[in-house]
C-alpha cells in the first residue's frame, strides 16, 4: 500500500522547491545541456506532489504500483525537476544527479526505462505520448480494483499534438475519473509562445468540452497549490477524468530567466549559473 | 518432396482469434484492445466472453498503443488488432517509445498484412511492416503461415515476456500444418529435407514455397524447404546449417525487398557463409486494388517465381 513519504506541509515544501530548483540549475549547468525553464515553472508542484500528494513507496520502486499513487511525466524534455524530486524522496541517491546527461548515467536526457532507473514507468518527451500510457494504467488500475490515482503533467505547447487529443477523448468516453492531470500553462515553447505559435489563451473549455472536470490553479503559489489540488481530488472517483490547468511561469525562480522562451533548452554559463544560484539560496537539504 | 495434405482453407486472422480467446481463458492477465476493426480482427469472441478485458480505442490507433503500454505497465498482457498498416507505419513512433524503448509486454498483432488484403488496395496493403518492426531492439516480430500455426503463435505469444509483432492476413488460405500444434518463438521449421538449394519462406509464401518445392521435385531438384515463421529472432543455425549443404539459397515473401525475410538471410549469410541469393518479394513498389491470387501473380509473389528464383540461385553456385 502507498503511502505518503513524508507529508510536508507549506512552509517545509517550499524549502525542498528551492533545493529542487538548486538541482535543476546544477545538473543542466554541469553538463551545459538540458531544459531548465520550464523545469524551473514546475519546482512547486512536483515539490507538492512527492513530498504531500502522492501515496508511493520510494525506497521499493515497483512497475506495476500496485494500490500506489503514479506520475507519469508527458513532457520529458522537463527531466531536471523529475529527477530531482525523485532523488530528494528517495528513489535513488541524491548523488546521482551529478551524472545527468552524462554517458553511462541512468539519468537520461530524457525519462527512460530501459536503464532501471526508479520511478520512471515509460519513456517520455517524444510529445504526446504520456497521456494515453497514463490512461493505460488508469484502466490496469479499474481492472485490479485499485483506487489509487495517476498523477499526470503534460506541457501546454504539446496540446499542439493529435494524440494528445485522442488521449483526452478517451478518458472522458472511459470515465477514467481516477486521472488528475496537470497542463503546465507556462505559453512557451522552444521556438517563442504558444500564443504566436499555435495556441491559445484559454485551454479548460477545451477540457470541458470533451468532458472533463476542469480546474484552476497558480502553480507557483504553494499555498495555493495545497489548497487548490485536494478540490481537484474531490472531483475524482465521480465519472469524470480531472485537469489543472495550472499556470506557471517559465524559469520561475531566477528573475532573467522569466518572461522568456529564451531559456527552455539552454545551459546557462558560469556567470549566469552565479547569478541564478545567488537568487535561490542554499537549503538544509544541502546541494548534492 | 514430402506430401503435404490440405485440411481447410482458413484466414490467418480467425487462427489469430481463436488463439487470442484460448490465450484469454488461461490467463487472466491477458486483455485486448482493438481501433474499430474488432470484426476484421477476429476479436468479437474474446469481446463478448471477456467484455471487462476488452478495450474498444476507436479510430485512434496513437493512443491504443499508449493505453496498451499502460497496461503492460499494470501488469496486464496487453493484444492490440488493427490493420498492419495502422499497427506500424502509423503509429511507429510510439512503438518505439512507449513500447519498444519502454521495455513493455505489449503483442501487437496484425491483420491484413501485404498484397493478399486485396481489392482495398496500395493505402492498405502495407509491405514495409516487417522491416520497421525488425529494426526495433528487443522487438520480436513473427509471421505464420497458416491457420493453425497463427492460433499456436497467438498462445505462444502470452506466454513470452517482451513486446511482439505478430503478422497475419485477410484471405482463406490453405491449412497443412498440424492442430494443436506447439509453437516455438525463433525456431524455424523444416519441411522438405533437400540438397540442391534452401528455400526460406514466410507468411503466404510458405504455402508458395511448397507448391514451388513439388515443381522443382518434378524437374529433379531437390529443394529445402524451411519455413521462418519468426523473422527475428531469425533461426541462425538452422539457416547456415541448411547452406552448409545446398550452397544456394532463395527467400519468399510477401513483403518489400527492402528490410524483409530477404535483409535478414542475406545480412546473415554474407557475414558467415557467402552463396548465392536470390529473392522472391516486392520490387520497391507499391501495391494495387485486385484478388489476392492475381495480385501475388503479377507482383511475381507465386510458386512459378519461387521456381525461377531457384534455378538462377542454382545456375549462379558454380
Amino acid at each position: 500500500m502507498g503511502t505518503p513519504q513524508k507529508i510536508m506541509e507549506a512552509s517545509q515544501l517550499k524549502v525542498v522547491a528551492r533545493q529542487v530548483r538548486r538541482d535543476i540549475l546544477r545538473q543542466v549547468y554541469n553538463v551545459q545541456s538540458g531544459h531548465p525553464g520550464g523545469s524551473l515553472g514546475l519546482a512547486d508542484y512536483f515539490t507538492a506532489l512527492f513530498f504531500h500528494f502522492m501515496k508511493h513507496n520510494p525506497s521499493s520502486f515497483s512497475m506495476e504500483a500496485e494500490n500506489e499513487d503514479v506520475f507519469i511525466l508527458s513532457n520529458g524534455h522537463v527531466s531536471p525537476v523529475y529527477y530531482s524530486v525523485l532523488a530528494r524522496s528517495g528513489y535513488f541517491p541524491v548523488a546521482e544527479l551529478n551524472t545527468f546527461r552524462l554517458i553511462n548515467s541512468r539519468l537520461q536526457g530524457h525519462p527512460a526505462t530501459h536503464e532501471g532507473l526508479p520511478g520512471i514507468r515509460v519513456a517520455t518527451g517524444s510529445l504526446g505520448q504520456g497521456l494515453s500510457v497514463a490512461a493505460g494504467i488508469a484502466l490496469s488500475k479499474k481492472l485490479n480494483n485499485d483506487d489509487s490515482t495517476v498523477f499526470v503533467v503534460t506541457g501546454d505547447g504539446e496540446l499542439q499534438e493529435g494524440q494528445i487529443w485522442e488521449a483526452v477523448m478517451y478518458a472522458a468516453h472511459n470515465k477514467l475519473d481516477n486521472m488528475l492531470v496537470a497542463v503546465d500553462f507556462n505559453g512557451q515553447q522552444i521556438d517563442g509562445s504558444t500564443l504566436d505559435i499555435m495556441g491559445f489563451d484559454e485551454i479548460g473549455s477545451k477540457f470541458a468540452a470533451f468532458g472533463w472536470e476542469v480546474v484552476y490553479m497558480d502553480g507557483n503559489n504553494m499555498d495555493e497549490i495545497l489548497a487548490v489540488v485536494p478540490q481537484a481530488q474531490e472531483n475524482m472517483g465521480k465519472g469524470k477524468p480531472v485537469v489543472i490547468v495550472m499556470k506557471t511561469e517559465m524559469g520561475q525562480g531566477v528573475d532573467f530567466m522569466m518572461g522568456t522562451h529564451a531559456w527552455h533548452g539552454k545551459a546557462p554559463n558560469a556567470e549566469q549559473f552565479e547569478k541564478a544560484m545567488a537568487q535561490l539560496p542554499v537549503t538544509e537539504l544541502g546541494d548534492f | 518432396m514430402k506430401k503435404f495434405e490440405i485440411t481447410a482453407q482458413k484466414d490467418t486472422r480467425s487462427g489469430f482469434g481463436a488463439g487470442l480467446l484460448e490465450a484469454a481463458r488461461l490467463d487472466e492477465r491477458v486483455v485486448g484492445l482493438c481501433a474499430d476493426l474488432t470484426g476484421s480482427l477476429m476479436m468479437d469472441a474474446f469481446q463478448k466472453e471477456f467484455p471487462h478485458r476488452f478495450f474498444q480505442a476507436g479510430i485512434a490507433e496513437a493512443n491504443m498503443m499508449g493505453l496498451a503500454a499502460g497496461l503492460a505497465t499494470g501488469g496486464k498482457i496487453p493484444f492490440t488488432g488493427t490493420f498492419a498498416n495502422f499497427s506500424t507505419g502509423r503509429v511507429y513512433d510510439q512503438i518505439r517509445q512507449s513500447i519498444a524503448y519502454s521495455d513493455k509486454n505489449v503483442k501487437i498483432c496484425a491483420s491484413h498484412a501485404g498484397l493478399t488484403l486485396g481489392e482495398d488496395g496500395a493505402t492498405h496493403q502495407i509491405l514495409e511492416d516487417i522491416g520497421l518492426m525488425k529494426m526495433l531492439p528487443g522487438m520480436t516480430v513473427i509471421n505464420p503461415c497458416d491457420y493453425n500455426q497463427t492460433k499456436a503463435a497467438t498462445l505462444a505469444i502470452a506466454k513470452h515476456h517482451g513486446p511482439v509483432y505478430l503478422r497475419f492476413g485477410r484471405p482463406k488460405w490453405p491449412v497443412f500444418t498440424p492442430e494443436n500444434q506447439v509453437f516455438e518463438i525463433g525456431k524455424a521449421l523444416m519441411l522438405n529435407e533437400g540438397t540442391d538449394v534452401s528455400i526460406f519462406a514466410t507468411g503466404h509464401l510458405v504455402w508458395k514455397a511448397i507448391q514451388a518445392g513439388e515443381a522443382l521435385a518434378e524437374k529433379g531438384i531437390n529443394a529445402e524447404i524451411i519455413n521462418i515463421h519468426t523473422i527475428k529472432p531469425l533461426d541462425a543455425e538452422a539457416v547456415l546449417n541448411s547452406v552448409r549443404k545446398t550452397r544456394c539459397v532463395v527467400t519468399a515473401e510477401e513483403h518489400q525487398i527492402n528490410g524483409g525475410l530477404g535483409d535478414s538471410i542475406a545480412q546473415l549469410l554474407v557475414r558467415n557463409l557467402p552463396v548465392p541469393v536470390e529473392m522472391v518479394a516486392v520490387m520497391d513498389s507499391f501495391g494495387e486494388s485486385g484478388k489476392p491470387e492475381e495480385l501475388l501473380t503479377k507482383y511475381h509473389l507465386d510458386a512459378a517465381d519461387v521456381v525461377a528464383a531457384a534455378e538462377r540461385a542454382i545456375a549462379r553456385k558454380g
